[in-house]
């Protein structure tokens, strides 16, 4: 035994006799991941998280998160003699008095892009494969809360250096809080401390940017990574794969080692990001005054969509005995998001509900083997990619040489048409690919090669394809529709009918699907 | 129903195939090599980075292509500090696929559900603790467990309220007042008509005593705009063209939907344009809300000269400005 070895068993042997920790490690360090560039989505989030919290506790250092008015006398020399906020002229000393600043503010913001990024395509993933089904649902609904918390707490980031841009997004926020009915200007003015913009909202998101929400974070990150700890990671299927196994690496130390160079990768890529792509020049814009607001108004990428909601909105109001319902902001500033991230949120139980299937899902769906799961899918991101185009709208217009009218009715007529026909499009498409697949294992791959047959005849020649492709291609379940009587055993009418009836025609859209090769549709071909 | 029939078998998992760093000495000799330059070049990031900040000037700015002229002292931190993470990555990662065991490994996976014994012995447990407590029997204790914990969940709330004054008048009130002056921002200059050109447009807040400071509340709720039209241009009834001067017309410059800044005048089409979501107001029809999100027009201030020549309000605000909220009344 040589020396480090004996002094690792004297530390492990203190640990364990201590904890009794030695029985978990053992189990645990051996766990098995399995392999897929899609898994590593999540793994983007999280380290972005650690580069959004070491960045974070720089910037804390020196930022002055007051709304106090100071006169600037900085380095910078287009904005000295101006008045402005402390915070806002502590964001300028952290870009130019600090050395080392700027790049941490910009490594800091691009942490932020990358981390509602990479949920919302983790978000896809796990979408689009079924990675949600039982027994996974609470995971799910978690990272639609750490979904929801990255859009407050992005924004309230972005809105601390008190620059114009920002502080107009903070006033179309108040505007919006506003906005509620019975309670709004109270809430507005307990928000503020006063009318808008007053001196205590900068300070007050302060303590929810750097303490409330991040501690939220953490905790709401712990039970994710714990359950998918405890559950075990899905995999995709292939073969030797099961719904009862787990095939990939250990953690010690294949997964350790990939996992913690990933993390470096990441950490470097936004580090690059922060050297060579200027983010928020605040210097730019000024400090805030309401009086003023700059041409081109955008954003962040993730709030893009809800503004693009706002602007779509047709003028509402309704006054009803002398109070206001502000229609044209409630729909598309409260309702339709409420909508949208509480369906997502009960999505499991929704499509377990329709399909009635409550077993436990380990495998992935391959997503065209979900068409309806898919396009529904498809149908959503569609609809927030119009709203996202129309929260551009104006910088589209300049760019493309539209007028803004264009885009905005294009954006208000494609709201309502485009997300149908995207989801009718994408359930052709899967079940095209159904029937692809069931072609490829039943007649072979196309080889190119022609052959010209005695007759005279041209033929292409198939190869029959590997037992593990023909194996991925067929080792999906197909399920038949929910068979739901209207009328029970004795011929009584079950109570909830229309629920039923709605139920069975869900279950019947969520079942269709081109059936797929079996061992017997092979043989008989072999026969002719 | 395809269960039934016969499927496709699973050919379980493939042979595991070496690479060539597991067979051939030289080949794993060669990527340790590799790891161990993709470390050393780390190494020259963290020295880059440490050059950077001690020996290049904050003030230096260089020429790149693509990038333009750029810091010399933030893109050299940036780029060490990035060499430095990003090689450290690329080292474990490249150890990882070349040199750790590939092989891989197969676990069982168990079941969540307890077994039925365990979860029945959960229920009596759980049962037998709440007879204990008696919960059931002593509706007494129950209710005012009930009542406490709720009247207890209050007291954050009530802590809450002094967060801000209550609204009051303040979001129907600004500061104009029959009289008050329109004075320009920046500047507080007073304006007299004949400074404004027919197409001219000007920024103003109400005048303040001289050395008073002008709070941001204050300008949220009080910034105008003054445009200056032909008369005949105006398509106003008998009232609203009573509010203009000489061609000069007045709207709060607080956008009625959500509270920006209507910044945007186009000259051409006498259009005022909010850049924040595209509300679009006709100046010549008294702000009339003719595209976008906002329902009702920009609220107009009345104006005149006062006996010096110098353009006043001729009365406050006739209803509040800025966005809507649940007690305006129209």
């Amino acid at each position: 035994m040589t020396a480090r070895e004996r002094i690792a068993g004297s530390v492990a042997n203190y640990v364990d006799e201590r904890t009794g920790a030695a029985k978990w490690m053992k189990k645990n360090l051996t766990k098995v991941f399995p392999d897929h560039w899609s898994f590593l989505l999540g793994e983007i989030a999280l380290y972005s998280f650690v580069i959004l919290l070491l960045s974070g506790t720089f910037l804390t250092f020196w930022f002055d998160p007051s709304q106090r008015e100071v006169i600037y006398d900085g380095s910078y020399e287009p904005l000295q003699g101006l008045e402005m906020s402390a915070a806002y002229a502590s964001t300028l000393d952290i870009s130019f008095e600090i050395r080392g600043g700027l790049l941490m503010r910009q490594i800091h913001h691009w942490a932020a892009l990358i981390f509602m990024a990479a949920i919302v395509v983790h978000l896809m993933r796990v979408y689009f494969t079924g990675a949600f089904r039982k027994p996974r649902e609470f995971n799910w609904i978690i990272g639609v809360g750490l979904l929801t918390l990255g859009i407050v707490e992005g924004f309230l980031g972005y809105s601390l250096p008190d620059d114009l841009l920002s502080g107009t997004g903070i006033r179309i926020a108040e505007a919006i809080v506003q906005a509620l009915p019975l309670v709004g200007s109270y809430l507005a003015f307990f928000a503020f401390g006063g009318a808008f913009p007053g001196e205590a909202f900068i300070p007050r998101i302060y303590t929810v940017h750097v303490l409330l929400l991040p501690g939220a974070f953490l905790a709401l990150i712990t039970v994710h990574l714990m359950l998918v700890w405890y559950q075990k990671h899905t995999q995709y299927p292939g073969p030797g794969r099961t719904e009862k196994n787990v095939v990939g690496y250990p953690l010690l130390p294949v997964y350790m080692a990939k996992a913690g160079g990933f993390f470096f990768i990441v950490f470097g890529v936004t580090a690059f990001l922060g050297a060579v792509a200027s983010i928020n020049p605040i210097w730019l814009y000024g400090p805030y005054t309401p009086a003023q607001v700059s041409a081109g108004s955008q954003p962040d990428w993730y709030m893009g969509w809800l503004d693009g909601l706002v602007r779509m909105a047709p003028p509402l109001e309704s006054y009803i005995f002398g109070y206001t319902i502000s229609w044209n902001i409630l729909i598309p500033g409260l309702i339709v998001p409420g909508i949208l991230f509480t369906g997502m949120a009960l999505y499991p139980f929704i499509e377990s509900w329709i399909t009635g299937d409550k077993r436990e899902h380990h495998i992935l769906d391959r997503p065209r083997n979900a068409p309806n799961r898919t396009a529904l899918g498809v149908m959503s991101l569609t609809f927030m990619m119009v709203a996202l185009i129309n929260g551009g709208n104006d910088i589209i217009a300049t760019t493309f040489d539209l007028t803004i009218n264009q885009i905005m009715w294009f954006s208000r007529i494609g709201i309502f048409v485009l997300p149908p026909l995207a989801f009718v499009i994408t359930k052709r498409l899967c079940l095209s690919l159904q029937r692809a697949d069931r072609d490829l294992v039943l007649h072979g791959r196309e080889t190119g090669r022609l052959v010209m047959m005695p007759h005279g005849e041209f033929v292409e020649v198939h190869e029959p394809i590997s037992p593990e492709k023909a194996w991925l291609l067929t080792q999906h379940e197909q399920n038949p529709p929910l068979a739901l009587e209207e009328n029970d055993l004795r011929g009584v009418r079950r109570p909830g009918v229309i629920k039923n009836k709605l139920r069975a025609r869900m279950s019947k859209a969520h079942a269709v699907a081109v059936p797929k090769a079996t061992a017997e549709d092979l043989k008989e071909i072999e026969h002719h | 129903m395809s269960n039934e029939i016969e499927a496709i078998k699973d050919p379980g998992l493939p042979a595991h195939v070496h690479r060539r760093a597991d067979t051939d000495p030289k080949a794993a000799k060669k990527a340790e090599r590799q790891v161990a330059i993709l470390f050393l070049l780390s190494s020259l990031g963290t020295i880059t980075l440490i050059g950077a900040y001690i020996f290049i000037p904050q003030d230096v700015f260089i020429f790149f292509p693509v990038l333009g002229n750029t810091n010399a002292h933030q893109l050299f931190l940036g780029l060490g500090m990035a060499a430095s993470l990003f090689f450290i990555g690329m080292g474990a990662i490249h150890w990882a696929k070349t040199l750790m065991p590939d092989e891989e490994v197969v676990i069982q996976r168990h079941e969540f559900r307890s077994p039925d014994e365990d979860r029945a012995d959960f229920v009596r447990t759980a049962k037998e603790g709440a007879a204990a407590a008696g919960l059931g029997r002593r509706s007494l204790i129950k209710r005012s467990l009930g009542l406490s914990l709720g009247l207890a969940g209050l007291s954050p709330l009530i802590l809450l309220r002094d967060l801000g004054p209550l609204p009051g008048d303040s979001l129907t009130k600004t500061s104009w007042k029959a009289g008050t002056r329109l004075v320009t921002d920046p500047g507080d200059r007073p304006i007299r008509p004949e400074d404004m050109e027919v197409g001219a447009v000007a920024q103003t807040l109400p005048e303040i005593a001289p050395g008073a400071h002008r709070k941001l509340s204050d300008i949220a709720k009080d910034a105008v705009l003054l445009i200056r039209l032909r008369p005949e241009e105006f398509n106003l009834d008998a009232e609203r063209l009573s509010w203009t001067h000489e061609g000069i017309i007045a709207f709060s410059k607080i956008c009625s939907h959500m509270g920006c800044a209507v910044a945007l005048y186009e000259q051409q089409t006498k259009h005022l344009l909010c850049p924040c979501h595209q509300s679009t107001f006709d100046v010549t029809r008294a702000a009339k809300v003719i595209f976008g999100p906002s329902a009702r027009p920009l609220p107009q201030l009345a104006i005149k000269v006062d006996s010096e020549g110098y353009l006043v309000a001729q009365s406050p605000f006739n209803e509040p400005v800025g966005p809507s909220f649940w007690e305006r009344s129209s």
